[in-house]
């Protein structure tokens, strides 16, 4: 392959991720790893590398979005941001330690938590499981939040719970994120609406301002410790945006429940892959 | 419940945008000189057009201003990538950064520390990369 090739495939596969990961609502760091590892044969590191590049690209230019919409309570995504930016220096910093073979093992079993959280039915759009305990934390920190939601018509108020548990799961988020060039979201999410009661589209927001700067933490370490190759980083960068913002004109249009379905059996193949690759 | 002024969404959206936007035309740019013509702009200069060179690390005492002035004078894509990549990396720095002065406005102490904290953690891991 001439490097013209490879940079035409590059692309193309990234805008594939950006598109396929919009319309599902995942970032591109679980498309972007196994498409360059698996399919053009990059190196693991090298690939991790340029995915946490395009995922500093994509959350950046998602989060300014929904700061405007309000939706980002932005103490919480500060408070949170300790844990996931100490986890994201750690993990990216022990990268180098790890083998080839265990990062595979690592992400494997990342993509196919991925794909079982995929299967499951989508939580609703305001729905917090009720009962929470109130957590002397929150209200100290001033965590409790409210946005307006446009589908209801109305001031959506909400009380943060088990913040504690919040931060150790996010030092977890960042310290895979920066192990794994991923974004995290889809190990946050689900804690942050279920367990610490924030309604859905408040969690995804939240989690994709931190998604920002966990992903700048662990993609500073990896670029001044010159693992990010340059004509790889960029055209993934590139390509991944660009799918991204076609997805998000797209999202009305298509169904999105056999996307889901393609894209679950996508995972799943790669887990395979991947997991393959560690052991063999 | 205690808001945000708006101001501080504002300008932070408004950052976080523009960041974005000059370093993606940095990186196409570079992407697409490269794509023109890949040996020449392949790390080094030389004319080798070879898959691998492109796949190889490079330490980043690579970057200087010589490399810098030589690589523009022959429209090497790697000069337009490499400050762009290191302009994405670092938007969310200034983001939180005018963060903590928002938070220092509204004379919230215990916020000014969370945040100071997460800045700290962001520089440390630009030297962290370095020193490894």
């Amino acid at each position: 392959m001439t490097p013209f090739s490879f940079t035409l495939l590059v692309i193309g596969i990234s805008i594939f991720a950006g598109l396929l990961g919009s319309l599902v609502g995942v970032g591109g760091g679980v498309i972007v790893v196994p498409a360059l590892s698996l399919f053009l044969g990059v190196d693991i590191r090298a690939s991790i590398a340029a995915s946490i590049i395009a995922v500093v690209a994509t959350s950046n230019g998602a989060a300014s979005g929904y700061v405007r919409q309000r939706l980002t309570n932005l103490r919480l995504a500060m408070l949170l941001e300790t844990a996931t930016a100490a986890g994201a220096l750690c993990g990216a910093t022990l990268a180098v330690y790890i083998p080839g073979r265990g990062l595979y093992l690592l992400f494997s079993m990342v993509l196919a938590y991925t794909a079982w959280s995929m299967s499951r039915p989508k939580p609703q759009d305001s729905a917090v499981p009720s009962g929470l305990p109130t957590d002397s934390w929150a209200q100290r920190l001033k965590l409790d939040g409210s946005y307006f939601d446009k589908a209801l018509q109305k001031e959506v108020t909400y009380r943060v719970s088990r913040t504690k548990l919040g931060l150790v799961v996010s030092y977890a988020a960042g310290a895979l994120s920066g192990l794994l060039g991923i974004g995290g979201g889809v190990l946050k999410v689900p804690v942050m609406n279920l367990a610490m009661g924030i309604p859905i589209k408040a969690c995804t927001a939240t989690s994709n301002f931190m998604i920002g700067v966990t992903a700048a933490t662990g993609a500073a370490v990896y670029f001044t410790r010159g693992d990010v190759l340059p004509f790889v980083a960029a055209p993934v960068a590139v390509g991944v945006l660009l799918g991204a913002k076609i997805g998000s004109r797209l999202l009305g249009y298509i169904e999105s429940h056999w996307i889901r379905v393609a894209f679950v059996a996508v995972m799943v193949v790669s887990a395979i892959q991947m997991f393959w690759r560690a052991i063999a | 419940m205690k808001r945000e002024p708006i101001d501080l969404e504002k300008i932070i959206s408004g950052e976080l945008r523009w960041g974005v936007a000059l370093s993606l035309i940095l990186l196409g740019v570079g992407s697409a000189l490269f794509l023109l013509h890949p040996g020449g702009a392949s790390r080094g200069g030389g004319s080798v057009c070879d898959l691998s060179q492109v796949l190889q690390r490079c330490p980043m005492d690579h970057y200087t201003w010589s490399w810098f002035a030589n690589g523009l004078a022959q429209w090497h894509g790697d000069v337009f990538v490499i400050p762009g990549l290191a302009l994405l990396i670092a938007t969310p720095v200034l983001r939180v950064a005018v963060s903590i002065f928002a938070f220092a406005l509204e004379k919230d102490r215990i916020y000014v520390g969370i945040t100071t904290l997460v800045l700290a953690l962001l520089i440390l891991s630009f030297l962290l990369g370095k020193a490894a």
